[in-house]
């Protein structure tokens, strides 16, 4: 493939020649060239903050470039808007679904197109594209009693109505589980094999390698590398994108412990109406212990998160810490007992985006460091907690007076998840710890979670990525549909297992599945 | 061209500067509009902020009054303040305001003639309790029912407003005073009058009150947890409910609190330069204070200086009609206008103007 891609520009079908796009203060994308064939699976691969979704963005007509020209079939494409971009064959998938729960499919689909056809044949159309690209989906269904992955094919099955040439899809298995996975990559083999190029952008690296024939490597903005994916271990690709050796987290052996957070039979209700209820959750875990919860976001990890963290109050016995029973006690009251949490969401939940990195080390920090005696604040105290924090997890930020919004994603999770460490809790539940951050930084990160529970802490990791829940947990469960599987011990577990723990591809048709 | 662009953090030079922009730019609006309504603007500007505080014609008469209409404006906004930043949108402090008015005079009225040094600090505790009760009402029903608390308690105005007219006709009026609607003056009856401290001066307990009000808004946000909830729960609702604050609780201490000094305010006013439950007794000063709020950024020392200016421009406002007979609705089309501007160039405190094409770097 590699030798092929020698080639005359003729027979590319894009070609991105210089583009450059620039916002205040950062060159998102500087000068960046490669081009790709028809019937190529071409991955951009980057940590985030890298450029691609600017990149992508620019392709599909989304953000305008400053500098630069594209070429698509030999003809100059700039478009101006999406609507230029799918007429000229291009689609996108994206990360973040647009989809109206409360429609069915087919009305989700015929929202995005431009000139729907009418209600029956788009069904007739949307059974008929969905059954030979092997996505089965049923047009009259609710999108609301959709899983993510059947989502997802909704989002492809818009693109695939328009018989794209070139198909951009970001991030595309963030949310799916091992064996949907495994449906997806089949599918898009079989567009490949139409001739339809495939622009994939993901920082899971086994499965570029799977996947793509070719790879380019963006590091901040720029292109650093390319590479044939199927020659190179993910090691030297993760390399690649960082630009530094990595370190992988050690994990110290430990031996059985006292119970520290036990959870028993606990039913909590859905909060709105596409929010996930709880089901009979059962878990138990011992001081010095980890224990990784994997699973699809949405299926209940905020919900549990809460609870754990005492945002969402139930009967007391329902959450028991070190043997006291705290379910009906309020966040701070479980902080003063040393039970602390670090929500998913950075910006709005875990710290206030407007508020300075010193508002926001009080946020969690007022109990247990001490920052408040009755009522009144001491701001000296606290600016020094945040300093703290920004130092020892080495948060990048201009100085503690800083608005968490001005913070680059990654540098916040860092405060945050350190804001947590730092006050030395018993038990510490993370929903997506590393989410969005770059690798390095999510290797420290791990590392810090390994040190804590080295000193004795419980903690629990709610995670969608498997390798990180394995790399650091002692035990593995798995939630779905807000119901949560036994813990088992994480080492030896396969992917399939992995798999079928996390409701395997629920409720799909066998279609083609690798077992 | 011309691109606004969101500037990474909110700038502090901004957020001082705007309120004085805003109002020099009304300044400029208005000096037009009253050109238009064929008066000298310069003249008009002048009256209307330099001859209440310097002409020695006015002065004497003016300075007074600049703390007396101050006062209640400094004291609800101060209190609405607190709502406004939690995210609690109590538009109803003049119903607040009457309510106190009544109780508070209620209270004094049902001592007459007797005389004790309690009589007046008991009409204080009726009239903040007045306001309190009167702000529990949208507060317990938004708790409870999730109702808007915009709606119930702008409504509540309305209420407030006819209670006020039937105490005036009713439970209230004057008997000696010969069948005209309105209550006992209670300039002729000292213990239940809030009488000027210094004489010559407007200063009467209403206007301590409102010093006092702003320096505990000023601690409680810079220095207590209570107002570090409060931002936080205005700015980032689910971090606040991660940080530990009960959202039921917050509600009604905003809403109690701002009832509470709308009702201080309303009977500093009734007892002192009203003097009377009437039927006009409310002149919109719960209304005005929104202005001063955000006149003053939310900010408790803004505020004050917010409500001397609105003050300001009421007095001089008067003057103006009266000495260059410009029309009341004008005066009020140039209060307008200072939010309108305080609005517009908020923009600049989160966003920056760009011009020309932007450079790649």
């Amino acid at each position: 493939m590699t030798e092929e891609r020698l080639s005359t520009a003729g027979e590319d079908l894009l070609t991105i020649n210089g583009l450059t796009k620039a916002y205040p203060g950062v060159v998102a994308n500087d000068h960046v060239s490669f081009s790709i064939r028809p019937g190529e699976v071409h991955a951009l691969l980057g940590e985030n903050g890298a450029g691609k979704s600017t990149l992508v963005k620019m392709i599909y007509g989304l953000v305008t470039p400053d500098a630069g020209s594209m070429t698509l079939n030999g003809q100059p494409y700039a478009p101006a808007e999406p609507r230029a971009a799918r007429a000229s064959g291009v689609a996108m998938v994206f990360q973040h679904f647009s989809l109206f729960e409360a429609l069915d499919v087919a009305e989700n689909i015929a929202l995005g197109m431009e000139n729907p056809p009418k209600m029956r044949d788009l069904a007739a159309r949307i059974r008929e594209v969905s059954q030979n690209y092997g996505l089965p989906l049923d047009p009259d269904q609710l999108v609301g009693d959709l899983s993510a992955g059947e989502r997802q094919r909704v989002e492809i099955i818009r693109c695939l109505l328009q018989n794209p040439k070139l198909l951009i899809m970001d991030e595309p298995t963030s949310v799916l589980t091992p064996q949907e996975v495994s449906i997806l990559f089949q599918t898009l083999e079989k567009l490949r094999g139409e001739g339809c190029a495939i622009l994939y952008i993901s920082h899971k690296l086994e499965e570029i390698r799977t996947l793509c024939d070719h790879a380019t490597v963006l590091r901040l903005g720029k292109v650093v590398g390319n590479c044939n994916p199927r020659e190179e271990t993910a090691r030297a690709m993760a390399e690649m994108m960082v630009g530094e050796v990595l370190h992988v987290p050690q994990k110290a052996p430990r031996v059985p412990q006292e119970v520290a957070l036990e959870i028993e039979a606990l039913d909590v209700a859905a909060r709105t109406h596409f929010g996930t209820a709880l089901k009979d959750i059962n878990m138990a875990v011992q001081m010095g212990e980890i224990l990784g919860i994997g699973g699809v976001a949405g299926n209940g990890q905020d919900e549990l998160c809460s609870v754990i963290a005492g945002e969402i109050l139930v009967p007391a016995d329902k959450v028991r810490l070190l043997g006291k029973d705290v379910g009906d006690k309020g966040p701070n009251a479980r902080r003063a007992l040393g039970m602390l949490a670090a929500p998913e969401e950075r910006l709005g939940h875990a710290a206030a985006p407007d508020m300075s990195l010193i508002e926001n080390a009080l946020l969690s920090g007022a109990v247990r460091e001490g920052l408040e005696r009755r009522g009144m604040i001491n701001w000296g105290k606290t600016r020094d907690f945040a300093k703290r924090i920004i130092k020892e997890f080495d948060v990048r930020t201009p100085s503690e007076n800083t608005a968490a919004r001005a913070l680059s994603g990654g540098n916040l999770q860092k405060f945050v998840i350190g804001r947590e460490i730092m006050q030395n809790p018993s038990v510490l539940v993370v929903n997506q710890p590393t989410w969005g951050v770059d690798a390095s930084a999510a290797a420290a990160i791990r590392q810090a979670l390994l040190d804590l529970a080295a000193k004795g802490a419980a903690i629990v990791v709610i995670s969608q990525d498997l390798d990180e829940l394995m790399e650091i947990s002692d035990r593995f469960a798995a939630l779905n549909e807000g119901r949560l599987s036994a813990p088992v011990d994480a080492a030896g577990l396969t992917v399939d297992q992995i798999g079928l723990m996390m409701g395997g591809a629920h409720d799909l048709e066998p279609v083609q599945v690798a077992g | 061209m011309i691109a606004l662009e969101k500037r990474p953090q909110p700038s502090q030079l901004w957020t001082a500067v705007t309120p004085l922009l805003a109002v020099l730019a009304t300044m400029v609006a208005g000096g037009i509009m009253f050109a238009f309504l064929g008066k000298d603007p310069l003249i008009a500007i002048r009256t209307i902020f330099w001859d209440p505080l310097f002409n020695e014609q006015f002065a004497n008469y003016s300075r007074p009054q600049l703390l007396v209409k101050a006062a209640p404006l400094i004291l609800i906004a101060t209190g609405l303040a607190m709502g406004f930043r939690a995210g609690v949108w109590n538009i109803g402090a003049e119903g607040q305001y009457i309510i106190g008015a009544i109780c508070g005079a209620a209270v004094g009225l049902a001592f007459y003639p007797t005389e004790s040094v309690l009589i007046f600090p008991l009409m204080v505790v009726a009239g903040a309790l007045g306001g309190f009760l009167w702000a529990m009402i949208p507060g317990v029903l938004k708790v409870k029912f999730h109702t808007n608390e915009i709606l119930v308690s702008l409504l509540l105005v309305y209420v407030a407003e006819f209670i006020l007219a039937s105490m005036a006709l009713g439970a209230l009026r004057n008997p000696e005073g010969s069948g005209f609607p309105g209550s006992r003056n209670l300039k002729e009856y000292p213990p239940a009058y809030n009488a000027e401290l210094l004489p010559g001066t407007g200063l009467h307990w209403g206007v301590v009150a409102a010093l006092v009000a702003v320096i505990f808004a000023y601690v409680l946000f810079s220095k207590h947890m209570m107002g570090f909830h409060i931002r936080l729960a205005g700015q980032a609702p689910k971090a606040a409910r991660f940080g530990g604050v009960q959202p039921a609780r917050l509600i009604l201490f905003c809403l109690g609190t701002a009832g509470a000094l709308a009702g201080l305010a309303g009977l500093f006013e009734v007892s002192g330069p009203a003097g009377q439950i009437s039927i006009d007794f409310n002149v919109g000063y719960g209304f005005t204070a929104i202005i001063v709020a955000f006149l003053g950024r939310l900010n408790p020392i803004g505020i004050l200086l917010a409500g001397l200016l609105m003050a300001l421009t009421y007095i001089g406002g008067e003057l103006a009609s009266f000495m260059l007979g410009v029309p009341a609705a004008a005066i009020q089309a140039f209060q307008g206008m200072l939010l309108f501007f305080l609005l517009a160039v908020d923009v600049l405190t989160n966003y920056r103007i760009r011009f020309g094409k932007r450079e790649v770097a």
